[in-house]
């Protein structure tokens, strides 16, 4: 009995010492060097690995940054500043400060602003839609509201509103990483700095169509007037295939541009309300119209323009354009 | 006026179900469950029922508590999953033991897997398997049939099945012709009056469930093929080398589960092979495997552990026996 | 009879073929048409006209400038009214030239007399090819690829073999049934243009049995013809599909990822034979097709001759008018066509039918869990694993969709038909596609 137990203990000690020697000669012969930086490196990152930075992951980047020994070009979007500036101490590097960026969804084509003209019936893929045909509102450029981009975001940034059928970005947690912009297959998210105290003034449409076009389909479209682009003091927007762009870099967030705007197009974010003056008739005057928001803190306005059609026109220049796009509208609706 | 739809194509769709083709199913078992009627009385009305109203129940309780998905019952699967296992009790089993058979097929085969399609094994085999294991004794007692005469209450007599009468001559040292008289002839198999579970009694009343099976396309012919054709090739060579120890094949056709098993439990959708390679490759070895349980395996019966253990094999079999692509290694002549 | 047929897969949807012994009728001249630039398979072609011009039908009115493209031809006289981007099938706008229509003035090339033109002695492959290039032939199965590209055949293949395709195995659609009853002999002649151009003295004609009356009368038609051969075929979609057929008819495998030539065969489908007859013998170029214009609560399903351009809501117009239960349009068969965001568009070169389906069918079947019941590798007619490339694609896995042979699938939608979950195995199967062709061509930059 007492020769089974020593035996037994004999031969697994021998086992297990013999599988310890094999495993360090083994572990001796292909052990790899690495720098320790990388690991240094690599704790420091956030270990998301969503791939923002380009790379494929945290420490992809790590490696990229201790082999390049510089931080240019090199960005976390979701460490920022502080883990890029811990990261650059460590290293003995500079770096430069990065703006904060939010991904902004630049389609404000709802169920009640582009109204379904077909309905799509497949599987709930962008892409696929896409694909298949213009989309239900007609509309060739306007979001599809399926998905892709929620599908897609590693950090709860984004949903899709089921009130309004389009996506909204949360304002918290969205961290710039550009999945999202990647997935649209209509190229309607961009990123752009998130601004002073997170105020930001976009042109919330993609549409290239000529006025006429776009309107039928969508009534918040950006039909390409160029009033905001005359209006703009400081050069900031530009127009490019009937569609105006606001370069975040020039705009002073002066709000100029969107109370000019004929269809709402441009959207002011985290502003305060403008308030009514005294003693002005309030139709005179554009009022802020809060869009409501489920999924985000963001504050999105626009100035609801006072229909033209219903008094004098108060801009003298061009009353023919504004009839005649009251005509369209006209015209979508029937159709 | 209605807004146009817009998807992509085709635009059309062929009449059919998974609905569709479970009720096919369980309408092509009809002939057996009255076979089963007849010989068993209402006994065999009252497992089945309860055999399918126990599987519809834990599908929807744990679809509605555990699983919180949409219900999957109105599918039909459940019920035919409920007649199987019926199919594969005697009709005298106790109802606790049956309902918990029940549970074993639908909670653990079938909805811990994630529920219709996704299960591995055929959920009223490892059901039947189960109770084989746990309950061996009440699983054996056959009753014995008693046309219609009988009552409510069948487990009087008790008998075993033929294949049961054929291996315990064969392990006492007997010789085939020895054992014959005790075996019913192949009309009484053919018709059903032996010893047995449920739904296995009738080779007839299960032949004619299958043909309607395959007329109406709801299953193929691969898998029972080359489940039957690789049972009679190989019972065949042993009986040709050895009669005194190797009954004929036609005798393995006709008894035990091998109908049931072939044309119900080997050609479930979720658990076989789905290209025709793989479905000839897992009928030719489900039908191997049956006749080397039967032949030297402790149970009589090897169609159960047969299928399953093929089943087992199912993701390997369609990774392997892909189907033979169009324009792959073409020879022109 | 002895029926021919491909082997792997296959489906059989309903036949409904409503309008199979309805004549062809000759659709008015429409007061305006739009014709899109790019209408076929390649390049697009490039305008040659401006606005206010006046043009005749069959003048030429946008040039193909690349080797893959068709010169268009005005289908009717009139004036140009604009070039401006007009929605198409999918609702995404293409340039297409808007044309007022004045009078039905033809160009005066045109032969239009009825008397066929049997004579083909003079013909020489180079001026047959040169002719249907000019006059903007292309396929008119659906695939609308230039005919005259598809006769020069690469260095170093040989044609043997013509196969000219009359079996419209989508269900619905007449329009092929009846070119080939009214127009038979025309389409013939056709036929030996297409040999002649090709260089090949045999031609196979296939024709689904579901047209006896088609099959008897060009077999009888083809006796008078040297090489041409009729072949009845079984019912089975999708039998018109190039390399499906090509397998019936000569038992030759076109190997994955080739084109016909590979095993020396030219398909062209019968629309086509026709319109190359007109275009060589009556110097007329494609600017009218056959349109099958049908559905089961349409009040009169009818095969018009329609030009190119005319909207297709005239021909719902026509054919009694769109049904109050209408749910979805499609144009094209009902297997393989694209479905129609609106009326307000014009036939094309590769319009073979509007198909109007009621509302109550017109929506997919709910979607279930995949049960693997293996009904879709059954019909793949390609061999293929639908559940399989569906679920690669769904979960973004493209190498391993490649590996499977996704782009060897050529959506003919047997899958997705036969599927009982109702599930849209097709429509991942594209998605991944679309994937796996950018992947491909990525890897080749």
């Amino acid at each position: 009995m007492n020769d089974i137990v020593i035996n037994a203990v004999l031969s697994l000690s021998a086992l297990g010492v013999a599988a310890a020697v094999i495993l360090y000669f083994v572990a001796q012969r292909f052990k790899v060097i690495e720098d320790p930086r990388i690991d240094q490196v690599n704790e420091l990152l956030p270990g998301a690995n969503c791939g923002g930075c380009g790379y494929a992951g945290c420490r992809q980047f790590a490696e990229a940054i201790v082999k390049n020994e510089s931080l240019e070009d090199m960005n976390c979007p979701v460490g920022g500043d502080e883990s890029m500036k811990e990261i650059a101490s460590l290293l003995g590097l500079e770096v430069e400060e990065q703006l904060k960026m939010i991904a902004v969804v630049r389609c404000n084509g709802t169920f009640n602003n582009a109204p379904e003209k077909v309905q799509y019936d497949g599987p709930a893929s962008c892409e696929f839609e896409h694909n298949l045909a213009a989309g239900s509102s007609g509309c060739p450029n306007g979001c599809l509201g399926l998905g892709d981009c929620v599908e897609s975001c590693n950090f709860d940034a984004i949903y899709i509103n089921d009130e309004r059928g389009i996506p909204e970005v949360s304002e918290k947690n969205c961290v710039a990483c550009g999945a999202c912009v990647e997935a649209c297959p209509r190229n309607i998210i961009e990123l752009r700095p998130k601004g002073k105290k997170d105020r930001r003034v976009f042109v919330s449409c993609v549409n290239t169509e000529k006025g006429g076009p776009a309107k039928k389909n969508c009534s918040v479209a950006c039909i390409g007037c160029g009033k905001c682009v005359k209006t703009c003091p400081f050069d900031a927007i530009t127009m490019e295939n009937n569609l105006a762009t606001i370069d975040p870099e020039k705009c002073k967030l002066c709000r100029k541009c969107a109370p000019v705007c004929p269809t709402g197009a441009i959207l002011e974010a985290n502003f305060p309300m403008r308030k009514p003056k005294e003693g002005q008739e309030q139709s005179d005057k554009p009022v802020d119209k809060q869009i409501e928001l489920k999924h985000t803190t963001t504050v999105l306005m626009y100035p609801e323009v006072p229909k033209p059609a219903k008094k004098a026109a108060p801009k003298k220049d061009t009353p023919n354009d504004t009839q005649k796009q009251s005509k369209t509208d006209q015209g979508g609706k029937e159709a | 006026m209605n807004l146009f739809t817009v998807s992509g194509s085709p635009h059309v769709h062929e009449d059919r179900s998974v609905r569709n083709l479970m009720l096919g199913v369980v309408l092509a078992m009809v002939p057996a469950i009255l076979v089963s009627v007849y010989f068993f009385g209402l006994g065999a009305i009252r497992v089945i029922l309860i055999s399918v109203a126990a599987c519809l129940l834990f599908e929807y309780l744990i679809q509605k508590y555990v699983m919180k998905t949409g219900p999957t019952i109105n599918d039909g699967s459940a019920i035919v999953t409920g007649v199987l296992l019926a199919f594969n009790v005697p009709s005298n089993l106790p109802i606790w033991i049956l309902i918990i058979g029940a549970f074993v097929s639908i909670g653990i085969a079938k909805m811990s897997f994630g529920g219709i399609g996704k299960n591995v094994f055929n959920p009223a085999l490892v059901g039947r398997v189960f109770l084989l294991i746990s309950f061996p004794v009440q699983m054996t007692s056959w009753p014995k049939p008693q046309p219609i005469t009988a009552g409510f209450v069948t487990d009087t007599v008790t008998g075993p099945t033929p294949l049961g009468i054929l291996k315990e001559g064969l392990d006492a040292g007997k010789t085939v012709s020895q054992i014959e008289p005790e075996l019913p002839s192949y009309v009484e198999a053919l018709i059903g009056n032996h010893g047995g579970s449920l739904g296995e009694m009738s080779a007839i009343a299960l032949v004619l469930g299958a043909i309607y099976m395959l007329a109406r396309r709801i299953i193929s012919w691969h898998i029972p093929t080359a489940y039957l054709g690789s049972v009679l090739i190989f019972s065949g060579i042993f009986w040709m080398i050895d009669p005194t120890h190797y009954v004929d094949p036609l005798f393995h056709l006709v008894t035990g589960g091998l109908m049931l098993g072939v044309f119900y439990m080997a050609t479930d959708y979720t658990s076989t092979p789905m290209s025709a390679k793989g479905m000839l490759v897992f009928g030719a070895g489900a039908g191997l495997l049956t006749m080397i349980i039967r032949f030297w395996g402790a149970y009589p019966e090897g169609v159960s552990f047969a299928i399953l253990i093929m089943n087992a094999f199912t993701p390997l079999i369609n990774r392997a026996f892909k189907p033979k692509r169009f324009g792959e290694d073409v020879k022109n002549g | 009879m002895n029926l021919k047929t491909f082997k792997i897969g296959g489906v059989h949807p309903e036949e409904n073929k409503l309008s199979a012994d309805k004549e062809i009728e000759v659709f008015p001249v429409p007061k305006k048409v739009y014709i899109p630039i790019s209408q076929n398979l390649g390049a697009p072609s490039k305008p040659v006209v401006n606005k206010k011009d006046q043009v005749k039908a069959g003048q030429l009115i946008a040039k193909g400038e690349a080797f893959i493209s068709a010169n268009v031809h005005s289908s009717v006289a009139g004036t140009v009214s604009k070039i401006d981007k007009v929605i198409d099938q999918s609702g995404y706008k293409r340039d297409t030239i808007i044309i007022d229509v004045d009078g039905d003035e033809w160009d005066e090339s045109i032969d239009r007399s009825e008397e066929i033109n049997r004579d083909i002695t003079h013909l020489e492959p180079d001026s047959i090819i040169k002719k249907l290039g000019e006059k903007g032939i292309v396929g008119l199965g659906g695939a609308t690829f230039p005919s005259h590209v598809k006769l020069m055949v690469p260095e170093g293949k040989t044609a043997e073999t013509l196969i000219i395709n009359g079996v419209e195995c989508e269900p619905y659609l007449t329009a092929d049934h009846r070119l080939m009853m009214e127009k038979g002999e025309e389409m013939l002649i056709g036929v030996s243009i297409l040999m002649k151009g090709l260089k090949v003295d045999k031609a196979y004609i296939g024709i689904e049995s579901n047209k006896p009356d088609a099959i008897a009368h060009i077999s009888n038609l083809a006796q008078k013809f040297k090489g041409i051969e009729v072949y009845g075929l079984k019912v089975k979609y999708p039998q018109g599909a190039e390399k499906q057929l090509i397998k019936a008819l000569t038992g030759r495998e076109v190997p994955s990822g080739k084109l016909p030539i590979e095993v020396g065969c030219v398909v062209n489908n019968v629309g086509t034979a026709f319109s190359v007859y007109e275009a060589v013998q009556k110097n007329k170029p494609l600017m009218e097709r056959v349109v099958t214009v049908t559905g089961k609560e349409l009040p009169k399903p009818s095969n018009f001759l329609v030009r190119i351009g005319t909207p297709v809501s005239e021909l719902v117009e026509k054919a009694g008018g769109l049904p109050e239960s209408t749910g979805k349009v499609v144009s094209g068969g009902p297997m393989m066509g694209k479905a129609l965001t609106s009326l307000e568009v014009p036939v094309i070169k590769g319009t073979s039918g509007i198909l109007v389906f009621p509302a109550r069918v017109s929506k997919r079947v709910p979607m279930q869990h995949c049960i693997r019941c293996g009904k879709c590798v059954t019909a793949c007619p390609m061999g293929l694993e639908p559940y399989l490339l569906s679920q690669l694609a769904q979960k973004e896995r493209y190498e391993g969709a490649e590996d499977e042979r996704i782009m060897d699938c050529m959506e003919c939608g047997s899958c997705h038909f036969t599927c009982p979950s109702g599930r849209p195995l097709l429509d991942y199967i594209r998605l991944g596609k679309n994937k796996v062709g950018q992947m491909i061509r990525n890897r080749g930059k």
